[in-house]
């Protein structure tokens, strides 16, 4: 989660922006990176669940959701 | 849900006692979309050590981290990756079964089909997790992947951990 934080915090300082999952709150809590969606699933399963691809297409357009703010650090909930 | 109370003592022992604060982002970076995410060229970053079979491996005799990165090429098969990822802070079976939970190629490249984000990078940036001193992976290796991408004009990206 932190290193998640800080590469992405490193991409937007050039200008690119940036959404990340988080599975741990109370790191990104800490860390602040951009634009972070919390996800309710356990540790190694950052989009839910293996070949479920609509769980994982839910949890993508949840994220890409953050791209049309711009009140950073965000830490949106998944839900 | 993930909480610090789900990891093994070791790890909960570690992570409670880590110095997080002492890398919270600086100046809180905000770059705005320039265009509809329809029309975006997008690139994904991993930090789950996935790399590609013929690549260097990711050192985990570091033991403070390895903060290199490997590059992923978009038209390589997704689950012909390699997970290099040896922490035992997570559960390996996920991935195992499907790359995608933590390098979502097939679906962003779904997405690209159906017109829903514009393009994909050529290229796409795998790293290491679990790094205790990021010093480098601060002033070195994530601003040189910054400025790849800068290079390749890519407008927005997605980051997953593991």
């Amino acid at each position: 989660m932190q290193a998640v934080g800080l590469i992405a915090a490193e991409i937007e300082r050039h200008g690119i922006p940036t959404v990340s999952i988080t599975l741990l709150e109370e790191i990104t809590k800490i860390i602040k990176p951009p634009r972070a969606l919390f996800v309710p699933f356990k540790m190694g399963y950052p989009l839910g669940e293996a070949n479920n691809a609509e769980l994982q297409h839910r949890v993508i357009n949840s994220a890409l959701e953050l791209f049309s703010r711009n009140d950073t650090p965000i830490l949106e909930y998944y839900s | 849900m993930a909480t610090y109370d789900d990891l093994k003592f070791h790890h909960r022992i570690f992570t409670k006692n880590y110095p997080f604060s002492r890398y919270s982002v600086k100046d809180n970076p905000c770059a705005k979309l320039e265009k509809p995410v329809r029309e975006c060229k997008f690139a994904l970053v991993t930090t789950a050590g996935l790399m590609r079979p013929d690549d260097e491996r990711f050192s985990n005799l570091i033991k403070l981290g390895d903060t290199s990165f490997r590059e992923i090429p978009n038209d390589f098969e997704v689950q012909d990756l390699i997970e290099d990822h040896d922490s035992d802070s997570f559960n390996h079976d996920g991935i195992t079964a499907d790359r995608n939970l933590a390098f979502p190629l097939d679906r962003f490249k779904e997405l690209e089909k159906e017109g829903k984000i514009g393009s994909l990078n050529h290229r796409h940036f795998s790293f290491m997790g679990s790094i205790i001193a990021p010093n480098s992976l601060i002033k070195t290796s994530a601003p040189n992947v910054a400025k790849l991408l800068k290079e390749d004009k890519v407008d927005a990206v997605f980051l997953a951990p593991v």
